[in-house]
């Protein structure tokens, strides 16, 4: 593990130091670019911990494991790209289910299929949020630095745990392999999931306000009944209309009702913007050298930069739209968070979009262009 | 030895209402429980681990241990995660010929080389029976079923020499008549360190009386179909015996034995059973085989067979020892920490 303090480093690098400070104990992975340097970095630093690495067969097995362990009480992680991600799908909506607390890393690559296999883009957006069957919740968070990369990685273990979800860390392919300073703190602050209070447990159900309940470990004694069937709080399966609708409310609302304390949006010169652009990740970088380059040029531009993707910060869309003459969405993708704010916004302001297809970042050039065109 | 009811009242947390009459899975828990029983191990170690399908059932809901019920065909790649963090855990993974051998075949065989400290038990009832009795990696070849309607164009696993080849340090291959074995089978597996696999066949009265073409009375088919799984397999270090043979008949069965009965005499006795593969057959039995089969050159009869053709082999396979997965990964540890 790195000592506190600054380092040069890899994005990638950066984010298994992150899980590793923020208590990952398990990593299960499967090699595919651009994410390969966590699973290898996982590989030298965890058997040093006392943690377990385990190169799996497929990415099936990889997330199967990483959920097996965290019911054993392991703070887990897997690590893959757009390909791994979707076979992860099925154990994905599982782990929603039986609210497993794990984070899954997608160092996301230029698809359909294998398309540009080590290009970044910003194609999951969606997968992430719908990629699974039935309804769910989730926890999305994208980095735009090395830095974030550290800092969000904790974050997204800490909200695992908070919350008993799996979390999504939306990194890139870029921002995977950017080189760049990392502090590295003395102390950070880790949350740990609720562990039973008592002699009994209702693993699957809770009165507290949070919606979350306690969570047990295998071995304890408690002889949980873990399912991805419909199921009772003390974990019984039962697929009776109100045990199924009880259940599937509350995974749903814990996380819906807790989005403002999720949250988490930079605003960058947006106090007296007139075009507002919001972008994420490696598309936010050119994104917030276009709105400084127009601001020089005397065009009151602004950046709304996602580090939270879902939930959906709908809030700040709607307060953006109502000040801003315009809205430029910028992403690496043909089009996917444009429409969230269109649905969100649409009619409260213009709304224009930027995409960039082909495994490279818009320019900035290509962005000041677009607002320069809004501001006239 | 505990009875029924004392093995249920300590081990089983509801009744058993999710199977259908007659289905082999609650022997297969009964011989479980009676080998944990017998082991004397603490239920609070024991964590039993499942896929989707009839013999994920099994454990879950019925297991008073930890249990987890998981995706179809992942239960060993679950499984792995809990044993790898925590390796004091007991781990028993359920799983079907479906669920472990068709959509999970990887796993399993990954799962089998890493030599990881579980035990895998696999129910094989040659089909899909959840779903409506479709096509399984273990189906018979020419069997008809929900998706064979002219018959099973694919031919079956032999899963055990399967899992064998990949690497288990403990394999063997019963049936719901060899409780005894089974039982003993199972203590056995789970004091292997390593992975350790055991193939039980088993008896599904409600999809194998179409797959297999068994036509009885639904009371009397769980018992036809037990008999005929203890008629279809040989233990694999007992006697062979050479003093049956059986007759493919032609025409109705029991005017065919008739006609069999008649030309046999006083040279052997014939009765009727089922066979997984040759079918609904006379099984003759008689002191000179030679002699008796010289009678039975009669149309009722279509062919003769020695007594082991098409019949599985079962017992134990494996038994062997070398490095577990988790022993493995604490060795990495060791070095990691430059412990030596």
């Amino acid at each position: 593990m790195l000592k506190p303090g600054k380092h040069l480093v890899l994005g990638n690098i950066a984010c298994a130091e992150g899980a590793l400070r923020a208590g990952c104990r398990l990593f299960a992975g499967y090699p595919i670019t651009p994410a390969n340097e966590i699973t290898e970095y996982m590989s030298n630093e965890l058997p040093k911990a006392n943690g377990s690495f385990l190169q799996m067969e497929d990415e099936i097995a990889s997330i199967a494991a990483c959920i097996g362990g965290s019911w054993a009480g392991a703070k887990a992680m897997t690590a893959t790209s757009g390909p791994g991600f979707s076979l992860m799908q099925e154990n994905l909506s599982y782990a929603h289910m039986t609210e497993t607390p794990l984070v899954v890393v997608d160092v996301q690559r230029s698809g359909p299929s294998t398309g540009q296999s080590t290009d970044a883009s910003q194609q999951d957006f969606y997968q992430a949020r719908y990629g699974a069957h039935g309804d769910y919740e989730i926890i999305a968070l994208s980095p735009w630095s090395a830095q974030e990369m550290f800092d969000l990685t904790i974050r997204a273990f800490n909200l695992a745990e908070q919350y008993r979800t799996p979390v999504y860390f939306l990194a890139d392919g870029m921002i995977g392999h950017i080189r760049e300073e990392l502090a590295v703190p003395e102390n950070i602050d880790v949350i740990n999931r609720k562990a039973p209070s008592g002699p009994s447990v209702t693993p699957f159900g809770t009165d507290d306000p949070s919606l979350v309940p306690e969570m047990p470990k295998f071995g304890q004694g408690y002889r949980l009944q873990v399912t991805g069937s419909s199921h009772r709080p003390n974990g019984v399966r039962d697929s009776s209309p109100k045990v199924h609708g009880d259940i599937i409310r509350r995974i749903m609302k814990k996380i819906a009702q807790a989005e403002p304390k999720i949250r988490d949006v930079a605003k960058l010169n947006l106090d007296d913007a007139k075009i507002g652009v919001i972008s994420f990740g490696a598309s936010a970088r050119p994104s917030y050298g276009a709105v400084k380059k127009t601001r020089e040029e005397g065009i009151k531009a602004g950046l709304l930069r996602l580090k939270t993707l879902w939930p959906l910060p709908e809030e700040e869309f709607t307060k953006l739209a109502n000040q801003v003459d315009a809205i430029l969405v910028v992403e690496m993708n043909a089009g996917k968070l444009v429409r969230e704010v269109q649905r969100v916004a649409c009619g409260e302001t213009k709304i224009a979009s930027l995409t960039r297809l082909g495994g490279v970042t818009p320019t900035q050039g290509d962005i000041a262009q677009e607002i320069r065109r809004l501001a006239q | 030895m505990k009875n029924l009811g004392q093995l249920k009242a300590d081990y089983i947390v509801q009744n058993l209402n999710a199977f259908c009459p007659g289905c082999g899975n609650g022997i297969i828990l009964n011989c479980f429980v009676r080998a944990v029983d017998d082991l004397g191990w603490n239920v609070n170690d024991i964590l039993c681990v499942s896929g989707i399908g009839c013999s994920s059932w099994i454990p879950s809901p019925h297991f008073r241990g930890d249990t987890l019920h998981t995706t179809h065909g992942r239960a060993l790649a679950f499984a792995t995660g809990a044993k790898v963090f925590n390796p004091s855990l007991k781990t028993v993974v359920f799983t079907g010929d479906g669920d472990g051998a068709g959509i999970g075949g990887n796993h399993l065989i990954h799962a089998a080389r890493r030599n990881i400290g579980l035990t895998c038990i696999l129910v094989n009832n040659f089909n899909y029976a959840m779903t409506g009795g479709q096509i399984a990696p273990t189906t018979l070849h020419d069997s008809k079923t929900s998706t064979s309607p002219y018959g099973n164009p694919e031919q079956p696993f032999d899963i055990a020499k399967l899992v064998a080849a990949a690497g288990a340090t403990y394999v063997a291959k019963w049936t719901t008549n060899h409780v005894l074995e089974l039982t003993r089978s199972i203590k056995e597996a789970m004091q292997n360190p390593g992975f350790s696999f055991i193939e039980v066949l088993s008896q599904c009265p409600t999809q194998q009386r179409n797959i297999l073409g068994v036509r009885a009375p639904p009371q009397e088919l769980p018992s036809r179909l037990l008999d005929m799984l203890a008629e279809s397999t040989y233990i694999n270090d007992g006697e062979e015996k050479r003093s049956y043979i059986y007759t493919v008949l032609a025409g109705e069965p029991t005017s065919a034995l008739k006609a069999v009965e008649k030309a046999l005499g006083d040279s052997g006795k014939a009765q009727l059973v089922d066979h997984l593969t040759l079918g609904r057959v006379a099984r003759v039995e008689a002191t000179d085989i030679e002699a008796a089969k010289a009678r039975l050159g009669i149309p009722e009869v279509k062919r003769i067979t020695d007594s082991r053709e098409g019949k599985q082999e079962i017992g134990v396979f494996v038994r062997k020892q070398r490095l577990e997965y988790t022993e493995a990964l604490r060795e990495v540890g060791r070095r990691a920490r430059g412990e030596q």
